[in-house]
């Protein structure tokens, strides 16, 4: 990136013997939503915290707009965050936690009323300043706690895990508020999920992350499309796994069970004898052969859910299940249990993983 | 199933044959009537208050309304304020106003002590460290309050530890100078209210750092760090955030430290000077000079001071995060 407005530099982190954040580099530039995409124990709020300054970096350094504030008390960065268990003051009404960052800057009263009420506007909420935290549910309370982090213009906004305490429909609602008032704002923002969906319906850019490592960096597109590491693919959406031998590398044929498929240009330098995972997405496999599916494997029929719209079918092929989606047809009952079939895919769609 | 069945007044076969004898009578009828349940284990506690204690205060109360004959010594047990009348003579008054002063300074000063030590355990002490904080707090609440009381005599007497060890600092002058200040001086430590309030506060503390580390540990880490995020600097996250929620605690153990030294008599008579606190003004009326009626009257003031420091702080919105 040119000028990147966020730019952590090769940030290690370590509680005792515990490597939590091995070796982070990431530039964000202005006005992008970046999230931090992991499982439980992977460094992603670690990382966070390191921004926020709430942690110190046993290595590397964090800049923000050029300035490096690997130094900096979080109470000097300019930096507006949202916690996951809300943070909101209890002893204070609504109106006073947002302005509780205008209040330890000095901002004259007048002013302040004037920014609190246009913050109350934004979340939707212009009725509220007078209720205590309390008296709000926890997706009024988020807006809040949101309202209270940007209502002193921080040049950088972090969001850890804001969604995970509320209900699913809140969580839907408030992920597209949020980011809507993000754009609005043009606010470079950094948001702190486990759930990929949130992540990739979200962001601009996605970090995911494993064992204090950024294992990819993209877009929601690539990093569905094109994972680059097992532990991505596996991690972000629904992956099918079938084992493969590579049966001739110069053609590009890899046998699954007694079948062959090819594979020809994905191999990357296997050679003949070498065994392989071939991911594939469950929406990239059809049942049955299709017109464009160049290729194809037979299997026996081992599980069907019927989910309305979408019927999910389990297909045992040889030692592996592949999981595949086939929109409802009120014409067609879905397959029976046990029944032999035949599932097709195009080899363009597989993901060699190594 | 019907509700027959959940009484047990039908002849429905429950799925367990009926526990026999005067035990399983006994608890089936508790089992279906949870108000006698409750009766039952109430009732001896509620006793216990409302006649012992409330019982005694009441007739506590009722005696500070007779008075006594001053020619014949006799109690006169007509109902009137004259009692009262006599709290507001001088000498009585000094000893009221010197027993409040000595209790709001002793709550201010264990809480100004307490709050660091709290705050320490609450945030920052895990595992053992907690236990050494709560034996810490807790031990010299087992040991015998007189033998603390004359350790301290001990320690603040003129040839005591405290007198040695500021010569040895060279600050022998600053003690002396202390001392040679008028109300607060004496001739030591030891026979002055700074020796009185030194005690009290050593004694009281433990009543002000256990509310102030509960109120403390149930303010989520996360609200300092939320306030420093906003840009609050450590000393607005204290008076904005910590203080505020600490409150309640703070006012909890000032209930105690205040209403205790209010009514101590054993202090001020082992270390102090000859100048009256009200609990000693309360043993030496009701018992060598035998006027009941204005032990009586001096027994109200703690209670009344009390009731309008209670209402002060609720009003003050102390009890409103409870």
């Amino acid at each position: 990136m040119a000028d990147p407005f966020l730019s952590i530099q090769n940030v290690k982190k370590s509680f005792g013997n515990v490597a939590v954040v091995k070796d982070f580099n990431l530039d964000v530039g202005a006005g992008e939503f970046v999230s931090f995409l992991g499982p439980s124990g992977c460094g992603k709020t670690t990382m966070l915290r390191i921004v926020a300054g709430f942690e110190e970096p046993s290595a590397g350094k964090v800049m923000i707009g050029g300035k490096d504030v690997t130094g900096l008390k979080p109470n000097q960065r300019n930096i507006g965050m949202v916690f996951q268990a809300y943070a909101l003051f209890p002893n204070l009404t609504v109106a006073q936690n947002i302005g509780f960052g205008l209040k330890v800057a000095g901002m004259p009263k007048a002013e302040a009323q004037a920014r609190i009420a246009e913050m109350l506007n934004i979340i939707k909420l212009p009725d509220f300043g007078d209720r205590y935290p309390y008296q709000l549910s926890g997706g009024q309370q988020q807006r809040i706690a949101l309202a209270r982090a940007l209502a002193p213009k921080p040049k950088l906004l972090l969001l850890d895990e804001p969604l995970s305490a509320l209900d699913a429909k809140v969580r839907i609602s408030l992920r597209e508020e949020i980011r809507s008032i993000q754009k609005k704002l043009g606010i470079t923002t950094i948001f702190v999920t486990h759930d990929q969906e949130e992540a990739l319906s979200m962001s601009d850019r996605i970090v995911v992350m494993n064992e204090g490592r950024a294992d990819q960096t993209g877009t929601p597109f690539e990093i569905y499309n094109r994972p680059s590491t097992k532990f991505v693919a596996n991690f972000v959406g629904t992956l099918n796994v079938l084992e493969g031998t590579v049966s001739d590398a110069t053609t590009g044929t890899v046998k699954i069970n007694a079948e062959e498929i090819g594979l020809k240009g994905k191999l990357n330098g296997s050679k003949s004898g070498d065994t392989l995972s071939l991911a594939l997405r469950p929406e990239a496999i059809s049942l049955g052969r299709r017109p464009g599916n160049d290729a194809n494997l037979t299997g026996q029929i081992a599980d069907v859910h019927f989910l309305g719209s979408v019927i999910r079918v389990r297909v045992g092929v040889g030692q592996n299940f592949v999981s595949l989606d086939t929109f409802n047809n009120s014409s067609t009952p879905p397959p029976a249990v046990g029944e032999k079939t035949e599932i097709s895919f195009s080899s363009g769609d597989v993901l060699v993983l190594h | 199933m019907s509700v027959q069945a959940v009484t047990g007044t039908s002849d429905v076969t429950a799925i367990l044959p009926r526990r026999g004898g005067f035990a399983g009578s006994l608890s089936d009828l508790l089992w279906r009537r949870p108000g006698l349940l409750l009766f039952v284990m109430l009732a001896p506690p509620l006793l216990w208050l409302g006649v012992v204690y409330i019982g005694s205060l009441i007739a506590l109360l009722a005696q500070s309304f007779f008075s006594i004959d001053e020619f014949s010594g006799l109690i006169s047990r007509e109902l009137t304020l004259k009692t009262y009348g006599d709290l507001f003579q001088p000498a009585n008054l000094d000893i009221i106003i010197r027993t409040v002063t000595m209790a709001a300074m002793v709550t201010l000063a264990s809480a100004v002590v307490a709050f660091p030590i709290a705050y320490y355990a609450a945030r920052y002490a895990r595992g053992k460290w907690k236990a050494l904080f709560y034996l810490g707090v807790m031990l010299p609440l087992w040991s015998s309050y007189l033998v603390k009381v004359y350790a301290w005599k001990l320690i603040l007497a003129k040839e005591g530890i405290l007198t040695w060890l500021f010569a040895k600092l060279h600050l022998s002058w600053l003690l002396d100078s202390w001392l040679s200040l008028p109300v607060v001086g004496g001739n030591s430590l030891s026979v002055s209210f700074t020796g009185t309030f030194i005690v009290f506060v050593y004694v009281w503390l433990p009543f002000m750092i256990l509310p102030i580390q509960a109120a403390l540990e149930r303010v989520p880490g996360n609200l300092v760090e939320a306030s420093s995020d906003l840009g609050a600097s450590p000393g607005q996250t204290f008076r904005n955030v910590l203080f505020p929620l600490a409150l309640p605690g703070i006012v909890a153990g000032s209930i105690f430290t205040f209403s205790l030294t209010l009514g101590d008599y054993i202090i001020p008579q082992i270390i102090g000077t000859s100048r009256l606190f009200i609990g000693q003004a309360v043993y030496a009326q009701q018992g060598t000079a035998g006027n009941i009626p204005l032990a009586a009257a001096f027994t109200v003031v703690p209670i009344v001071i009390m009731g309008f420091y209670l209402w002060g702080a609720k009003r003050m919105g102390a009890f409103d995060a409870l």
